[in-house]
């Protein structure tokens, strides 16, 4: 296996208020791998930022260990023990290599796009020329090249963001982390940011943590995802594991909100053909993941079982290009013949859940 | 006119143009101690401005010592009332200056009364600078001074004129005052020559002169901070 290009081990964040201290970050431990997208998702007030900023330092951990690219950045056993620190110096030098971009921009509002570009770039060992070229170039990558002369005010949000993405980008950095980028955007402007990163990510090979709490973004761009919850991660998984088989309560609300199946459950099963729902009647979800939709299984109801499917709902996505569905179906039929329907679905890995009718089962 | 002039200002005309009590010589002498006292005064009072917020628990630089240091000498220097900072200090002005009297002895107050009052200024307009910027520079790699020159001062820059315009104009208020240590000025032509000689004409005419100056410092003050500004 390959050396993670970010490992983060044993990470705590501690903050002492006046009377009490707060655990914002506990025993964290994450790997992300060279290329992944990695989502990190939770409510605010989970960690998530916290945790992030561990990564360039602009948090520094009361214990654990920092290590980007094989270098540490950090480590400390306990908070009282001995530390090894990166140098101040060195730590700038890294820094520009880990680009971030930030909920509400950041952007030096007194200085052009072209400035704010620039001003990333004043560290560089570029001449002056090939600063300029570097800029120009990262404004046509963000597609603001007739922006360029403007001032921050004078930007939509979504221009505003692709900014400080061509700032962040600016010395060619192997990772960007993406604090909240989305957030403050509009649904529109948030899916061409995303689709941005996306292709940041497969053009440049840039690693990408994304944290946020809109699922939505996750489900867009992410390959593999942790979800936090009071300065803890409860479950983390590749994107598909997480959407097909999410085990923890919040990690449901979650995909929940980013598929809309339980209100869909809700409002169908006030629908007349549920609430009369015959005897040889019985109303499922069906739930799978990838491959089993290739092959006709409802048709094969029919045919083998004489088993009819009414779908009454159905949410499919394509995730990291395989399909993850959720069909609301009414199945009919004797009840042994539908019995075993739904044993035939288990065994092509169609998870079955029995939401009403079926007691004959 | 010239003897209309004469007959409704004969005090003003009395003091004549030139010579030590004359009227361009007061008006060089207020300028003269605004210019310099509000450029030490002005740096001092930024440097612990800046001082302040970047030491604070939240700044870049952290340092419970030094902020604990600048937070009270302000705050000692903006409790005493000017006029006795005046006094209290004239040793420390004879130290510096060789005098305690005259124009040049009042720079070292003026320098003193004013510092204070602009570092708590510069230190409001700096804390208005948004800490997401520091951050997203600290992400980019910027150095300390990076973050000084490139992010607080750039960013607060059309602030920081505008507090500088009301630190002005307050200067302004304090050279007269600078007048009872024999510093002369405006002040002292408004007060000694007329107000003491009870030369009303005299203090009307030196008042609209300082008026004058405060209205266009505060004019030229608005238009930069104006113009500099792209929020």
């Amino acid at each position: 296996m390959s050396q993670p290009i970010i490992a983060l081990d044993n990470i705590n964040v501690t903050f002492h208020q006046k009377k009490r201290t707060i655990n914002a970050v506990k025993n964290v431990s994450v790997h992300i791998e060279r290329g992944d997208v990695y989502g990190i998702v939770g409510y605010s007030g989970a960690g998530k930022s916290t945790l992030v900023r561990v990564i360039n330092l602009l948090q520094e951990p009361t214990s654990g260990s920092v290590v980007v690219n094989d270098e540490t950045f950090f480590k400390a056993d306990t908070e009282a023990g001995a530390k090894t620190h990166i140098s101040a110096k060195d730590l700038r030098n890294r820094r520009r290599k880990i680009g971030m971009i930030f909920q509400h921009f950041n952007l030096l509002n007194e200085r052009t796009v072209t400035e704010n570009v620039a001003f990333a770039l004043q560290h560089s060992s570029l001449s002056q020329a090939q600063k300029d070229a570097k800029v120009k170039e990262l404004l046509a990558l963000v597609d603001l090249t007739d922006r360029a002369e403007q001032y921050p005010s004078q930007l939509s949000g979504g221009q505003k963001q692709r900014v400080a993405i061509a700032r962040a980008l600016a010395n060619d950095p192997e990772i960007l982390i993406s604090d909240e980028a989305t957030s403050a955007l509009d649904p529109k402007t948030t899916n061409q940011i995303l689709a941005l990163l996306k292709k940041l990510n497969v053009e440049l090979g840039l690693t990408i943590v994304l944290i946020t709490h809109e699922m939505q973004a996750v489900k867009e761009i992410a390959n593999k995802v942790a979800v936090m919850q009071n300065g803890e991660i409860i479950e983390r998984g590749s994107l598909l594991e997480i959407f097909a088989q999410p085990t923890e309560q919040l990690t449901k609300e979650f995909i929940e909100t980013a598929t809309n199946i339980d209100k869909a459950i809700e409002t169908i099963s006030f629908q007349p053909l549920v609430q009369n729902l015959k005897s040889d009647e019985v109303f499922v979800r069906l739930s799978y993941v990838g491959d089993t939709t290739d092959e006709p299984l409802i048709t094969g109801l029919f045919r083998d079982f004489n088993v009819t499917a009414n779908i009454l709902y159905g949410n499919i996505e394509i995730l990291q290009d395989t399909p993850v569905g959720s069909l609301l179906v009414v199945l009919s039929g004797h009840a042994e013949q539908v019995k075993s329907a739904i044993s035939t679905l288990a065994d092509h890995h169609v998870e079955v859940e029995v939401l009403k009718g079926g007691s004959t089962l | 006119m010239s003897q209309w002039f004469t007959q409704t200002f004969p005090n003003v005309v009395y003091q004549g143009w030139t010579g030590d009590t004359g009227w361009l010589t007061a008006i060089t002498q207020t300028l003269f101690m605004t210019f310099w006292s509000a450029l030490f005064g002005g740096l001092l009072g930024l440097i612990f401005g800046i001082g302040l917020v970047i030491t604070a628990p939240n700044g870049i630089a952290p340092n419970r010592a030094l902020f604990w240091l600048f937070d009270k000498v302000v705050s000692i220097f903006r409790a005493v009332p000017f006029i006795i900072l005046l006094a209290a200090i004239a040793p420390f002005t004879k130290l510096i200056v060789g005098t305690q009297i005259g124009t040049t002895a009042a720079l070292v107050p003026l320098s003193l009364g004013v510092f204070p009052f602009y570092a708590r200024q510069v230190q409001v307009a700096l804390a208005e600078v948004d800490g997401g910027i520091v951050e997203a520079a600290q992400a980019v790699g910027a150095s300390f001074w990076d973050i000084v020159f490139g992010v607080y001062l750039r960013e607060g820059r059309s602030e920081i004129i505008r507090v500088s315009t009301v630190t002005l104009i307050s200067l302004i208020g304090l050279t007269a005052m600078a007048g009872a240590i024999g510093a002369g000025g405006l002040g002292n032509m408004a007060i000694s020559y007329g107000y003491n000689r009870f030369a009303s004409d005299t203090t009307w005419v030196a008042t609209i002169l300082v008026l004058i100056f405060v209205l266009i410092v505060q004019l030229v003050g608005d238009f930069l901070a104006k113009k500099l500004s792209h929020k």
